[in-house]
């Protein structure tokens, strides 16, 4: 493997490859989401309202938990496994953490009397609901994989020294984090 | 550029041995699950999407035939019709609502189901690897999961056919209110919930199989096997996949805000309409026409979803059997990626007629125009192609011209759709249908006929017969011909598509001839159908043996493996490649297989 490796020591592994290209893929569903938000704004009958402040406390969160990943990327490939262990434990509570703040967030709504779906609902708020619970949900996913490595991570039968999975893990991490950042300067400032 | 070092991924841990030339030697052990059902074989999961596609091209050519027999003889009953759809047809004769049904179905069916699972899902699997040089595919597990999420999505609207109240009959596009509301129609109850569960299972198994079908022509391609050496199925089939992935998320996600307003009371495309019987919606502000933007913002590069693969064999096959080189083959790839291109900026013009601001309709009408540039680049090298070839009319290579020749006549009524101020009278109307179904439909299915008959050696080692083949081909020809020409004429004269009987329009009546014939023509023409499907399964146990390993004369690298490959592709080695897939007839030589190293007396490289 190493051979080949350093004749072609440029070449992206197929599976980050394909990681980036879903991404793309993902991105073009939010941004036919967000775009059907600028095209419905622009009619009639839209409700003008202040994002929940809960917000800004989830999107500190997920900051810091691209921080923790990043580190327990970097502490996996120097085989500090304890503190690897830790670190993507930490970073999927972030996670979790996270979704809860936001669906905080749907809730701080309901109580201002703002209805996220059903018929008193305006598609303002629907729309925060419907993108921000999709976006939830692809955080969800980042956990469940983090979940799969952390098991693998314990597991004793396997010695794992392939650092694919946690790039992986990483990378997606990032995107869903990005991902948020977009959304939240969409909906302060842009939509 | 070997790929073996990083193509193993399933065995999950980095230590198999060095070189994978021999990896595949050991030998694997396969069950009748693993090699039949749950296979991870790229040639495997190819000949799966390829035969649950012929299984849904005949439900949803047989329904075409079913409402077709409604608009021939709408006067008629046929006893034998309520035998087979019950209380759908009482009396003999088609009901209003499963006449709908059938058309939506057989909509869906042959865009999704047909023409793109049945056709890139195929000849995505079984070429990219073979033709780039790969044991398998980038992620044999997500190309499982590809086919296996089609299969429930098969089965998913395969069982809308039987519930109660029928299958969703809004129309394939699924335009809401008809989508939104399960008060407006019988279909849009149960029938419309499984419809859209179908479809968002149909989009993951899109998504799977275009990754990796990108990822796969990106990364795994073997030595020398530089991006301009590439056959054109293989650049045709990595545009198409890339359309996939960058259109279908959006259709997605315009099938969420549709579930929203079905099932959870939004307004995204609801407003305060009234419903006979019910009074005036509680939703507000909602807007019909956002779907139709999300919808056909896939809906249009979905036809070049459909349309990219088979132009992509059509160039293979033509070059072959023509024994000459492809014309033009930058011009070609240049071509599809102008196609691919356009096909994002084009959707509007399927909504002319919505209210569209015309200035805004202007654009979108230039933008349609120009993609007559890259079609008429690609017909003109496929001409050229054959200029003075050495043609040999194989079953395959009579598919391909047919291909053409149907470009040619559907690409053209394009032009005139495209242009808003004609599109006012000619929208919703036959002349639509029969343009798609020629330039759209029909030529992409003689894509995947040519596709078929041409790597049929190299999926099951034996021939199709050809006689059959022949008979095919003329009545299919023929009849294509002969039942959508005569659509435009009364597309021109304003007969709106969709309605179930156009006896009592003063109008339309004068079509009643017309409508028999074309109605009868269907019929003949789906019977031959059955032919080919009997040719292709008793070839499959029964047919000619292949004997050569080379049996076209084709420079391309599948046909550098057994001829009946097994897991892996090739027993040893992956081939090198010293050159691109043309030269047919260099040199005084009749052909130069893409492993020849090229020499030093050649004449050019």
């Amino acid at each position: 493997m190493t051979t080949v490796q350093t004749k072609q020591p440029q070449r992206i592994h197929p599976h980050k490859f394909t990681l980036w290209v879903a991404m793309g893929s993902i991105v073009m569903m939010f941004a036919a989401l967000t775009s059907a938000y600028i095209v419905k704004k622009n009619q009639s009958n839209w409700l003008e309202f202040d994002i929940p402040q809960v917000f800004w406390y989830s999107t500190a969160v997920i900051l810091l938990s691209s921080v923790t990943v990043h580190l327990a990327a970097k502490a996996f490939k120097a085989r500090e496994m304890g503190r690897y262990r830790t670190l993507i434990t930490v970073t999927a509570v972030l996670g979790v953490l996270f979704i809860s703040l936001q669906w905080l967030g749907f809730q701080s709504l309901e109580s201002r009397n703002i209805a996220l779906t059903g018929a008193r609902s305006n598609s303002a708020a629907s729309f925060l609901f419907v993108i921000t619970g999709l976006h939830m949900l692809h955080v969800l996913g980042g956990v469940i994989a983090l979940l799969v490595i952390f098991i693998r991570a314990y597991s004793v039968k396997m010695k794992n020294y392939s650092s694919l999975s946690i790039d992986l893990a990483a990378t997606y991490w990032h995107f869903v984090d990005v991902l948020w950042i977009y959304l939240f300067i969409f909906y302060n400032w842009i939509g | 550029m070997s790929n073996e070092a990083v193509l193993h991924a399933h065995s999950g841990v980095a230590t198999h041995e060095v070189h994978g030339d021999h990896h595949h030697e050991h030998h694997h052990h396969e069950t009748f699950i693993t090699k039949y059902v749950f296979s991870q074989d790229h040639k495997m999961i190819a000949k799966q999407f390829l035969i649950t596609g012929m299984v849904w091209a005949v439900i949803g050519g047989l329904m075409s035939v079913l409402f077709r027999l409604q608009l021939g003889y709408p006067e008629s009953t046929f006893p034998w019709l309520e035998d087979l759809l019950g209380k759908w047809a009482k009396g003999g004769r088609i009901t209003p609502e499963a006449y709908y049904a059938l058309v939506t179905t057989h909509g869906t069916v042959l865009v999704f189901f047909v023409l793109t699972a049945g056709l890139s899902g195929t000849f995505a699997n079984f070429l990219i690897p073979l033709q780039v040089g790969a044991r398998d595919m980038a992620s044999p597990f997500l190309n499982m999961l590809s086919y296996w999420f089609f299969f429930l999505a098969s089965v998913v609207m395969l069982s809308s056919i039987f519930v109660e109240t029928g299958p969703f009959s809004g129309g394939w596009t699924a335009y809401p209110p008809l989508s939104a509301l399960g008060a407006a129609s019988p279909g849009s109850k149960t029938g419309m919930d499984l419809w859209i569960i179908s479809m968002a299972l149909f989009v993951v198994s899109s998504l799977l199989g275009g990754l990796n079908y990108i990822a796969t022509i990106l990364n795994m391609r073997t030595k020398g096997m530089s991006m301009t050496r590439m056959p054109l199925t293989i650049w045709a089939l990595f545009f198409t996949a890339v359309l996939g992935v960058l259109s279908f998320p959006v259709l997605f996600s315009g099938f969420i805000l549709l579930i929203f307003d079905r099932n959870f009371g939004t307004s995204f495309y609801l407003s305060d309409i009234f419903i006979a019987g019910q009074g005036a919606l509680p939703n507000e502000g909602g807007s019909a026409i956002l779907y139709q933007h999300l919808f056909w913002f896939l809906g249009h590069p979905e036809v070049y979803i459909i349309l990219l693969p088979a132009m992509g064999m059509v160039s293979e096959i033509l070059s072959v059997n023509s024994r000459k080189p492809i014309f033009g083959y930058m011009a070609m790839v240049g071509s599809l990626f102008a196609i691919a291109i356009l096909a994002f900026l084009v959707w509007a013009h399927h909504m002319f007629v919505t209210g569209l601001n015309p200035f805004l309709g202007s654009i979108f009408v230039l933008l349609t125009l120009l993609i007559a540039v890259p079609s008429a680049i690609k017909v003109f090298n496929w001409l050229t192609t054959l200029w003075r070839g050495n043609i040999r009319f194989t079953p395959g290579m009579m598919f391909a011209i047919g291909f053409v020749s149907l470009f040619i006549s559907g690409g053209l009524t394009g032009i005139w759709l495209g242009n808003s101020a004609l599109d006012i009278h000619l929208h919703d109307t036959y002349f639509v249908i029969a343009h798609f179904h020629i330039v759209m439909g029909v030529a992409s299915m003689f894509g995947m006929f040519a596709g078929i008959y041409h790597w049929f050696p190299k999926m099951y080692g034996r021939y199709l017969n050809n006689t059959l083949g022949y008979v095919h081909f003329w009545v299919t020809m023929i009849g294509a011909y002969l039942i959508f020409w005569p659509m435009h004429y009364e597309g021109l004269a304003g007969m709106p598509r969709r309605y179930y009987d156009y006896s009592s329009w003063e109008s339309f009546k004068q079509f009643i001839e017309l409508n028999r014939f074309i109605s009868t023509v269907a019929m003949i023409v789906f019977a031959v159908q059955l032919l080919f499907l009997f040719n292709f399964f008793y070839s499959i146990f029964k047919g000619r043996k292949v004997k050569t390993q080379n049996p076209w004369g084709s420079n391309t690298l599948e046909w550098t493996t057994p001829i009946r490959p097994g897991h892996g592709n090739w027993p040893g080695e992956i081939p090198e490649v010293h050159r691109w897939a043309y030269d047919y007839g260099k040199d005084g030589k009749e052909f130069i297989p893409q492993t020849t190293p090229v020499g030093a007396d050649e004449s050019h490289h």
